[in-house]
C-alpha cells in the first residue's frame, strides 16, 4: 500500500492488541496501517522476558518477547502497513492527523479506526520521590530489559501485584538485589506463584508497608519504609530505613484514553479496569460507529485479553466494512468473547468480568 | 485468607490440598511431579507436554492442574514448562538423600557437583546440598532444569538454592 | 555512581549476549562518551554513570529517569540544539551533542 493512500483500517498503537486487531482485518482484504509513537512494533511485549499465562490460542508458556517477534512477523506476512516514530496527535470527527515520523501531519480519514494505545503507570508521590533513581516499574524494566542498562544495585519495589512481582524477579535476573516490596494493602496484590518465585530469592514481601520517603543529594541513597494501618495511615515509630538506590513503583496503571476523548467516545468510570475507559460495545466498538478499542485502553488487563480483544476490534472493524460474512462474523465473534470469557474466569478475573459486562450493557443501553 | 496470600510462601495445609502435590506414599517410591499450582489462575501450559498425560488441568483453564500420581514417572519435562516455575521433580526414596530438581533462570548456571545452599520457599538457607545435574537444552527455552541432591528430609522444603562461597548473589554476570 | 563498566548488562538469562552494536562519540556537556548507535540518549547517559540529566527550574532539583517511555518529561535534555527534547525516546546518533543543564552547552 502506497503511503499516500487511505486505510480502511487504521490501527494507533502497534502493541498486541494493535497487531492482533491488524492481522484480523487483513484477514478479510482490508488495507491495514498501523500507526505507533515506537521506533518498534510490540508495545509492552517488547521487555516481557517471561512465559505467558493462557492457554495455547494466547501463546501460554512462550515469552513475551517471542510472542511479539511472533505477531510482528505475522502482521509482516499479511502486508499490513506500519507508520513508526508516527503519535497520532489528534483525531477530529473521524479524520486522524498523524505526525509521520515526528517531522510532518499527515491526516487522513480511514474507513475504522482502532485505538490500541495501551496505558500509563500510576506513580504514588513521597518526600524524595523527584530524585533519579525513584522511577515507575516499567521504566526499571524497559531499561533492563530493552536498553540493557544495569540501573542500579538495589531495588524497592512499590507494590504487589502481577507487575511488581514480576519486575522483582526480572531485577534479580540481571543481579540488582531487591531489598523488599511493599503493599500497602493486608495481602499480596498478585498470583501466588508470582510471589512465591520472589519469596523464594528471599525478597520480603511486606503487606500493610508503604514508603514514607526515598533520601539521597543527587540520587536514592536509602528509602524508609513504614508501616500502615487498616485505613491506611502511616504509623508512626514503625519508621525502617533501607539501603537502595531504586525505588519501583508499582501501584497500578490507567488507561490512554486522550484520543478516544478528543474523538467524542463517551467514557464511563470502572475501577476495576483502572479507572476511565471508552464505553464499548461486546464487539470493541465505542459509542461512535467505526471507532473501536482493543487491550489496555478498553481497561486494564493483561496481554492475552488485549490480543484477544485486538482479534474481537479488527473482525469487527472488516464487518463494518462489509468484508465478512454474517454467518463466519457470528461464529469468530462468539470464539472471541468465549476466549474472552475463559481469560476472566476465576477468582482472579471476576472484578473484570463483571466491570466488562457493565461497560458492554451501558453500550447497549445507549448506542445499540 | 491463605497463608499464601498472606506471604507468598504456601503453608502445609495449602501444600497438602494441592491437586498436583502427590502424597507422602508416591513420594517415597520414586521421582515424582510435585506441581505447587494451588490457585485459580489461566494457565494450561503445563497439561499438553506430559508424554504419559499425567497432568490435567481440563476445559476450564482455570482449574489448578490435577496430578496423577501413578502415570507419572518423574521425567521432569514439566519442570521448564510452567510459566509460574512452580513444578518441582523430587525423589524421596533413596537412602543416600532426597533429590529434587527446580526451575533455575540464572546466570551463570551451576555445574554438576557445584556445592550449594538448599534454601526454602521463605529463601532462608536450609541446608548444604549439591548440584547433580543441570537440564538447559534448547527445548526448555531457557529455564534450566538443575537437579539437586539434598539431605533425607529436605526434599519438600528445598526450592531454590545459592551458590557457596557465603554472599556471591545469584544473576551476578558481566 | 554506578561503576560504569557492569553498567551494561552483558549477559542476560534470557536474552542471551548483549547484541553487537556500532559504537559512536557524543558530547555530554561538552565531555565526550562513548554510546552504542541507536540506544536512547538517556541510556547512554546511565551507562555512563550520568543520572542526573536536569535540574527543576524553580529548585534546581535533580531530576532523571522516572517513566522510560516518553510520557513523563522527566528525563528531557538539549539535543543538538533543541531544548527539552526526552532523552529516553531520542535515539542516539553519532557526534550528538547534548546538554544536561538548563543552559545549553
Amino acid at each position: 500500500m502506497k503511503r499516500t493512500e487511505v486505510p480502511d483500517v487504521l490501527v494507533v498503537g502497534g502493541g498486541p492488541a494493535g497487531m492482533a486487531a491488524a492481522i484480523v482485518a487483513s484477514e478479510y482484504g482490508a488495507k491495514v496501517r498501523i500507526v505507533d509513537e515506537n521506533a518498534w512494533l510490540g508495545g509492552q511485549l517488547v521487555k516481557q522476558t517471561h512465559k505467558f499465562f493462557g492457554s495455547a490460542r494466547h501463546y501460554a508458556g512462550s515469552r513475551g518477547i517471542d510472542i511479539c517477534a511472533r505477531l510482528v512477523k505475522e502482521a509482516e506476512e499479511r502486508d499490513v502497513e506500519v507508520m513508526l516514530d508516527s503519535p497520532v496527535v489528534g483525531v477530529f470527527d473521524g479524520l486522524v492527523i498523524v505526525a509521520e515520523r515526528q517531522e510532518r501531519l499527515a491526516a487522513m480519514r480511514p474507513g475504522c479506526t482502532i485505538l490500541a494505545t495501551g496505558a500509563g503507570e500510576n506513580a504514588i508521590a513521597f518526600p524524595g520521590w523527584t530524585l533519579p533513581g525513584v522511577m515507575t516499574a516499567g521504566a526499571a524494566q524497559t531499561f533492563v530489559n530493552v536498553h540493557r542498562i544495569r540501573i542500579g544495585h538495589r531495588a524497592v519495589v512499590a507494590g504487589s501485584g502481577n507487575v511488581g512481582l514480576i519486575v522483582a524477579y526480572q531485577l534479580e535476573q540481571v543481579g540488582i538485589n531487591v531489598a523488599a516490596i511493599v503493599e500497602a494493602m493486608p495481602s499480596i496484590g498478585g498470583w501466588g506463584v508470582h510471589a512465591a518465585k520472589v519469596r523464594k530469592l528471599g525478597i520480603p514481601i511486606l503487606t500493610g508497608h508503604t514508603i514514607a520517603e526515598a533520601r539521597g543529594t543527587e540520587h536514592v541513597e536509602s528509602v524508609t519504609i513504614q508501616r500502615v494501618d487498616k485505613a491506611f495511615r502511616p504509623v508512626s515509630g514503625t519508621e525502617e530505613i533501607l539501603e537502595a538506590d531504586i525505588v519501583c513503583l508499582a501501584v497500578g496503571m490507567n488507561s490512554r484514553t486522550r484520543l478516544a476523548e478528543m474523538a467524542g467516545c463517551t467514557l464511563m468510570h470502572v475501577p476495576a479496569l483502572g479507572g476511565k475507559v471508552p464505553v464499548h460495545s461486546a464487539g470493541m466498538e465505542t459509542s461512535i460507529p467505526g471507532f473501536f478499542v482493543a487491550g489496555d485502553i478498553s481497561g486494564i488487563e493483561e496481554a492475552s485479553t488485549a490480543i484477544e480483544e485486538g482479534r474481537l476490534a479488527g473482525l469487527s472493524a472488516a464487518r463494518t466494512l462489509e468484508a465478512v460474512s454474517g454467518v463466519e462474523y457470528e461464529e469468530r465473534r462468539s470464539a472471541y468473547i468465549e476466549a474472552l470469557a475463559e481469560l476472566r474466569s476465576g477468582p482472579f478475573g471476576l472484578a473484570r468480568r463483571e466491570a466488562k459486562e457493565e461497560v458492554v450493557k451501558s453500550h447497549e443501553r445507549r448506542y445499540a | 485468607m491463605t497463608q499464601l496470600r498472606r506471604s507468598g510462601v504456601l503453608g502445609e495445609a495449602e501444600l497438602s490440598c494441592c491437586p498436583g502435590v502427590p502424597g507422602a506414599e508416591r513420594l517415597a517410591g520414586g521421582a515424582c511431579a510435585v506441581m505447587e499450582c494451588s490457585e485459580e489462575i489461566p494457565c494450561n501450559p503445563c497439561e499438553a507436554d506430559c508424554p504419559r498425560g499425567a497432568i490435567c488441568i481440563g476445559r476450564d483453564v482455570t482449574s489448578r492442574p490435577t496430578l496423577d500420581a501413578k502415570q507419572c514417572v518423574g521425567c521432569g519435562i514439566c519442570v521448564p514448562r510452567c510459566p509460574g516455575l512452580a513444578i518441582f521433580v523430587v525423589d524421596l526414596s533413596r537412602d543416600d538423600g532426597d533429590r529434587v530438581t527446580i526451575p533455575y533462570e540464572f546466570l551463570p548456571l551451576p555445574k554438576a557437583g557445584d556445592p550449594v545452599q538448599g534454601l526454602d520457599r521463605e529463601g532462608a538457607r536450609t541446608c548444604n546440598a549439591k548440584v547433580l545435574s543441570v537440564n538447559a537444552g534448547a527445548q526448555n527455552d531457557r529455564t534450566a532444569a538443575v537437579t539437586l541432591w539434598v539431605p533425607k528430609g529436605f526434599g519438600m522444603r528445598v526450592r531454590f538454592f545459592k551458590r557457596e562461597p557465603k554472599g556471591v548473589p545469584h544473576g551476578a554476570t558481566g | 555512581m554506578s561503576n560504569a563498566g557492569r553498567t551494561r548488562i552483558r549477559e542476560h538469562p534470557v536474552l542471551g549476549p548483549l547484541a553487537e552494536a556500532p559504537e559512536c562519540t557524543i558530547i555530554v556537556d561538552s565531555q565526550p562518551l562513548t554510546a552504542r548507535v541507536g540506544e536512547p540518549v538517556l541510556a547512554a547517559l546511565l551507562a555512563n554513570g550520568i543520572h542526573v540529566v536536569r535540574r527543576s527550574e524553580k529548585r534546581n532539583e535533580p531530576r532523571g529517569l522516572f517513566c522510560g517511555i516518553g510520557l513523563c518529561t522527566d528525563c528531557m535534555v538539549t539535543v543538538n540544539g533543541l531544548p527539552n527534547t526526552r532523552s529516553c525516546v531520542t535515539l542516539v546518533e553519532p557526534g550528538m551533542v547534548i546538554g544536561t543543564r538548563k543552559v545549553e552547552p
